[in-house]
């Protein structure tokens, strides 16, 4: 049976692994490959890194460190930061990586997404999309690097990627992130009832029980970034994630067959 | 321990990092092998791959690997371990592309379909369970579980059954191991699923 991914992502800030809260305020956690290597002992069912500052600061992904990172992996790696071309898409490829993760160029461009899905595969093309909820409550596209709101239905721009292409789609609930409050469900089950291709959700994550009900409101795996770095209320660096036999069981209540 | 060289064939599809790591790790060595003549200086090779069917059998023509390849596996003492991309282009045919694969193995390759009801996605992506299905040189059950890292949208459909060696449960069992005679093909990515793919990997290179 097909299992529910749990992803940790490691968020990247000038060769140091940072996190933030509500995409501000990033605190240095640690150094990425050390983590990466406590990740990969625990056998993590995927990873995930993310280059927070690239697209922001108008610069190439760091090709050296992600070399460094998927030397250690042997569980598959998703990269996501900065990528804007074919080109650099292929050289993190053939350094070992097996999904880019595209944002900020793919909502200026969908067509970069196309050109990636042919080339490379779908299933090697994530999109990432940021969802914020606004004073009314309502969700829209907040497309961090630059800061702006894309105005555009966000279930119909997602939908619009997924159609370009996309193999899977990182839905970050914005508002949640790095709050360990539980994620948002509502935008979860909203968006998974209408794209067809994989869902993962990230931001809020607290608990294994908020891992339990993203994937019960439709997200094909969870990711999360605090709730494996942090521990305790102080919210003291510790890497952590959970034993293959603690998300058996988690997993093992619902009724999913196929 | 079998200290001899594994060619990996390098065709510009796939990540070959990955796969050498691994084999490294579990005391193996690898030699890259761009070119068909080189595959006269080893007994193993693996086709690794990922992508679109129709770029990998230009890619396998374009550097003659395509007649080499099945010489190679009439040779004698030659094995041949195919990874997702590189199984299924060891079959007769696929879908993607219509198009003729190497035929080394008696299967064709079709995409993964799903009534609406069942609510499955396509690719089938992520770790699942691999149901051994006969005794074989790769898979060992033991008293674990098996699970490895899938990440396809199309699978293997064997013509004959008895080249299974383990299935995988998607939407219905499908092939997701196989081997004939000298000819092996896993569909997941041993490279990305760690010590089940190292213990694989382990044996490929003790073989």
């Amino acid at each position: 049976m097909l299992k529910h991914r749990v992803i940790p992502v490691l968020l990247l800030r000038n060769n140091g692994l940072v996190k933030t809260t509500c995409f501000k305020n990033p605190k240095y956690v640690g150094d990425p490959v050390n983590a990466v290597r406590i990740f990969n002992e625990k056998e993590v069912d995927e990873l995930m890194l993310l280059d927070i500052a690239a697209s922001k600061e108008n610069r190439e992904p760091n090709f050296a460190m992600i070399e460094q990172i998927a030397g250690e992996c042997f569980m598959p790696l998703a990269y996501g930061g900065g990528v804007r071309s074919v080109e650099q898409a292929q050289r993190i490829y053939a350094l070992g990586v097996e999904k880019i993760c595209i944002q900020t160029a793919a909502l200026e461009s969908p067509t970069l997404v196309t050109d990636l899905a042919l080339r490379f595969g779908s299933q090697s093309v994530m999109v990432s999309v940021d969802v914020k909820r606004n004073w009314m409550g309502r969700p829209y596209i907040y497309g961090s690097a630059k800061t702006l709101s894309r105005g555009a239905n966000w279930i119909e721009r997602i939908q619009q990627l997924v159609d370009a292409g996309a193999g899977e789609v990182l839905l970050n609930a914005v508002d949640k992130d790095g709050t360990m409050e539980g994620p948002d469900l509502a935008l979860i089950q909203q968006i998974s009832q209408v794209i067809e291709v994989p869902l993962v959700a990230v931001g809020g994550v607290g608990s294994l029980g908020d891992i339990k009900a993203a994937v019960d409101a439709g997200a094909s795996a969870v990711a999360a970034g605090a709730f494996f770095v942090y521990h305790g209320p102080h919210r003291a660096v510790l890497i952590t994630y959970p034993k293959y036999d603690e998300l058996e069981a988690l997993f093992s209540v619902e009724n999913h067959e196929p | 321990m079998n200290s001899e060289v594994i060619g990996l064939i390098d065709y510009g599809v796939g990540n070959l990092g990955s796969i050498q790591r691994m084999i490294e790790r579990v005391g193996g060595c690898t030699s890259l092998i761009s070119n068909a003549s080189e595959l006269s200086n080893v007994k193993k090779i693996i086709l690794p791959g990922v992508g679109h069917y129709s770029e990998g059998v230009r890619a396998l023509k374009s550097l003659g690997f395509w007649g080499a390849l099945l010489e190679f596996s009439r040779c004698e003492n030659t094995s041949i371990f195919g990874i997702c991309l590189g199984m299924q282009l060891l079959c007769r045919h696929s879908e993607e592309g219509d198009i003729e694969g190497l035929g080394l193995v008696d299967a064709t390759v079709e995409k993964f379909y799903f009534p609406q009801r069942l609510s499955l996605k396509v690719p089938h992506m992520g770790w699942n369970t691999l149901r051994m299905v006969r005794d074989n040189p790769l898979l060992r059950a033991d008293n674990e579980e098996l699970r490895f890292y899938f990440v396809h949208s199309y699978k293997v459909v064997p013509k004959n059954p008895e080249i299974s060696i383990g299935n995988c449960e998607y939407g219905g069992e499908f092939c997701a191991a196989f081997q004939q005679n000298n000819v092996f093909g896993v569909q997941f990515h041993p490279e990305k699923s760690h010590r089940f793919g190292m213990a694989l990997m382990k044996r490929f290179v003790e073989l």
